[in-house]
């Protein structure tokens, strides 16, 4: 189980970063996405991977099953949620306002001599 | 009793800033007058804390009563103390500049995201635990999001995006290295780590290594240290003037990271971190302030030239972190609260000086602009105080970390020396475009007119008169500071606090 577990965790990192590496804000956001699946699914583990066995008190318990993790998975899995909602909005303006979705600032209808106000 | 003003810096501005969401969001002078109260509230709130952690142990307070290390914990010591009067001395002053400037009429909720920006900053200053510190940085962060892209516009939504994705990597690696730690260790809270992390077995060395590089690279995210500085130019020059001051405080929350956990938990002197942590992070600092110094020069707008001087002031402060020793690390400190001001105060300059004029690029000179005489004395007043040069504060700054890192110096003195000459050059070509200049090229016509926006000065002039304060109370100051170092590398009185329950 602890290969299943960990290799899936590898794949979901590498598919996520490959894709935050893109040009393109909609799959930097899926990259990003499948970042923080991966991350959340490690944080699970960290409490070890354990099955079958409780997580509150019980008389006739062999162990216990951390129930830290899983807090603290809660956590990141609604911070990680609601982080993604803004990222998409965010983008979503970008495109709106600019007409396309290049993640890169460097291009032709950025100011040559700079400046803002 | 004191312990349940600890908590005063993280609930009030929650309770103000909701509060504002729900009862006042179509009344802006309403928004104004209770985020002018909250940030006078926060200030007086966080004084009176500074005053009690300078003559007190760390004080814990449990929230919930849960004892350590299963409850969370907010810690006040002298060094969040300190962190936190910054924070509301900034505020107040951003506060003042924005509502004296309208920034805050161009869109909508500005005053209750500054509010929640605030908690979050005050929260990961006080927190005690490392989830939590972490839950705080996303309070922080997706208030700086809103904040970032406040008043909207094309390329200031595009460089937002850049910031939240560069922030999400950071905050997922956060994660990565917190379950690493917690799986080795068992245990997030600060204190308790510094216990288990000392007595852990070899078996465990390699994992708590990589764990302990990447917690630090996150930090290092925060900070803009090279090679993670990329966000920093970008979302600091196209960020609204008040937010980009704001800001200031952010990266220092990166710095004051380090300082917690490279002193207390990851020390030089653990077992199996050892010097990993110096050996890596002195050359990352001497980059940063190369990069930073190279950049100043090399700018084409002014707000991007505030922005690099904001990473060459950062790599001034891990120069002087990395050296993990106390006279380098209360340097450090002093040097964090003067850098904190001074570019806090050059976004607002580069604010006013944007505003003026048709755009804030350096490439070609443009006609006078209004009250140039007061605005180009305060550029040039910013100007002095963040390249380092005598008299105000920068100078004792630089002057302390040059002072703790003796041992070094053939290499760290000529690269703080060589790129505060570079500060100094960029900082006067920058400075004769925008207002010598001005002059030749619209010799006779008279500049624009433009209110005069008292309040907006009045913030300026309170910041500089902050660096002023710094400089000439710099002999207690420092004394404070060095009393605060010391705290810092004898940690037991900050583990006593926590009441950690006997082991077997």
């Amino acid at each position: 189980m602890e290969a299943l577990v960990a290799s899936a965790i590898g794949a979901l990192t590498a598919a996520g970063i490959y894709l935050m590496l893109r040009q393109r804000t909609f799959p930097v956001i899926i990259g990003l996405t499948l970042l923080t699946y991966a991350v959340n699914v490690f944080l699970f583990t960290s409490g070890r991977l354990a099955t079958g066995l409780p997580g509150i008190y019980s008389s006739n318990a062999a162990g216990y099953s951390d129930p830290l993790p899983q807090a603290l998975v809660l956590t990141a899995i609604v911070i990680s949620f609601g982080m993604t909602a803004v990222i998409v909005m965010m983008a979503l303006g970008a495109f709106l306002e600019a007409g396309h979705d290049k993640v890169d600032m460097n291009d032709e209808d950025t100011p040559v001599e700079g400046g803002q106000k | 009793m004191m312990s349940h003003w600890i908590t005063v810096p993280v609930l009030l501005p929650a309770v103000i800033g909701a509060a504002m969401v729900l009862m006042m969001r179509n009344d802006l002078l309403l928004q104004r007058v209770f985020s002018l109260a909250s940030v006078l509230g926060l200030l007086a709130v966080s004084v009176t804390l500074l005053v009690v952690a300078s003559h007190e142990p760390p004080e814990v307070y449990q929230l919930g009563d849960w004892p350590a290390p299963f409850g969370i914990m907010l810690v006040l010591d002298r060094l969040s103390a300190l962190m936190i009067t910054l924070t509301a001395v900034l505020a107040v002053a951003v506060l003042l500049y924005t509502i004296g400037s309208g920034w805050d009429n161009r869109g909508r909720h500005f005053h209750a995201l500054f509010q929640f920006q605030l908690m979050g900053i005050c929260g990961a200053f006080l927190t005690g635990d490392a989830f939590n510190l972490f839950v705080f940085f996303e309070i922080l962060l997706i208030a700086s999001y809103g904040l970032m892209i406040h008043a909207g516009g094309k390329d200031r939504l595009r460089a937002g995006v850049q910031y939240v994705a560069f922030n999400l990597v950071g905050s997922s690696l956060f994660l990565f290295a917190l379950a690493a730690i917690y799986s080795i260790t068992g245990t997030l809270n600060i204190a308790d780590l510094a216990v288990k992390s000392a007595e852990l077995s070899q078996g465990d060395a390699a994992l708590f290594r990589v764990a302990a590089v990447m917690l630090m690279m996150v930090f290092a995210i925060k900070g803009a240290l090279v090679p993670l500085q990329f966000w920093l130019p970008g979302t600091y020059s196209n960020a609204p003037g008040p937010v980009a001051a704001l800001f200031a405080v952010m990266t220092k929350i990166g710095a004051y990271s380090v300082i917690r956990f490279g002193v207390i938990v990851l020390p030089p002197t653990h077992p199996i971190t050892g010097t990993l942590i110096a050996d890596l992070m002195l050359p990352a600092a001497l980059v940063t302030l190369i990069i930073g110094a190279l950049g100043i020069l090399g700018a084409t707008t002014l707000s991007r030239l505030a922005a690099f001087a904001a990473v060459a002031s950062m790599g001034t402060a891990f120069i002087a972190i990395a050296a993990f020793t106390p006279a380098a690390t209360a340097a450090a400190l002093y040097y964090m609260v003067h850098s904190t001001l001074a570019g806090a105060a050059l976004f607002l300059i580069v604010d006013l000086v944007a505003h003026r004029r048709a755009h804030d690029g350096l490439r070609q000179s443009l006609p006078p602009i209004a009250q140039a005489g007061l605005i180009s004395g305060l550029f040039m007043v910013s100007a002095i105080a963040t390249a380092g040069m005598p008299p105000l504060s920068g100078f004792i700054g630089k002057l302390l970390v040059l002072d703790a890192l003796r041992d070094q110096a053939a290499l760290v003195w000529s690269v703080i020396l060589a790129t505060s000459l570079m500060t100094i050059l960029g900082f006067a070509r920058a400075g004769s475009t925008l207002f010598w200049k001005a002059h030749a090229s619209a010799p006779d016509g008279d500049a624009p007119g433009h209110p005069a926006q008292v309040l907006a000065f009045v913030a300026v002039g309170a910041l500089l008169a902050g660096l002023a304060v710094l400089t000439v109370f710099a002999g207690p100051v420092i004394t404070w500071m060095e009393a605060t170092a010391a705290s810092l590398y004898d940690p037991s009185a900050y583990i006593a606090a926590n009441q950690l329950p006997e082991v077997k």
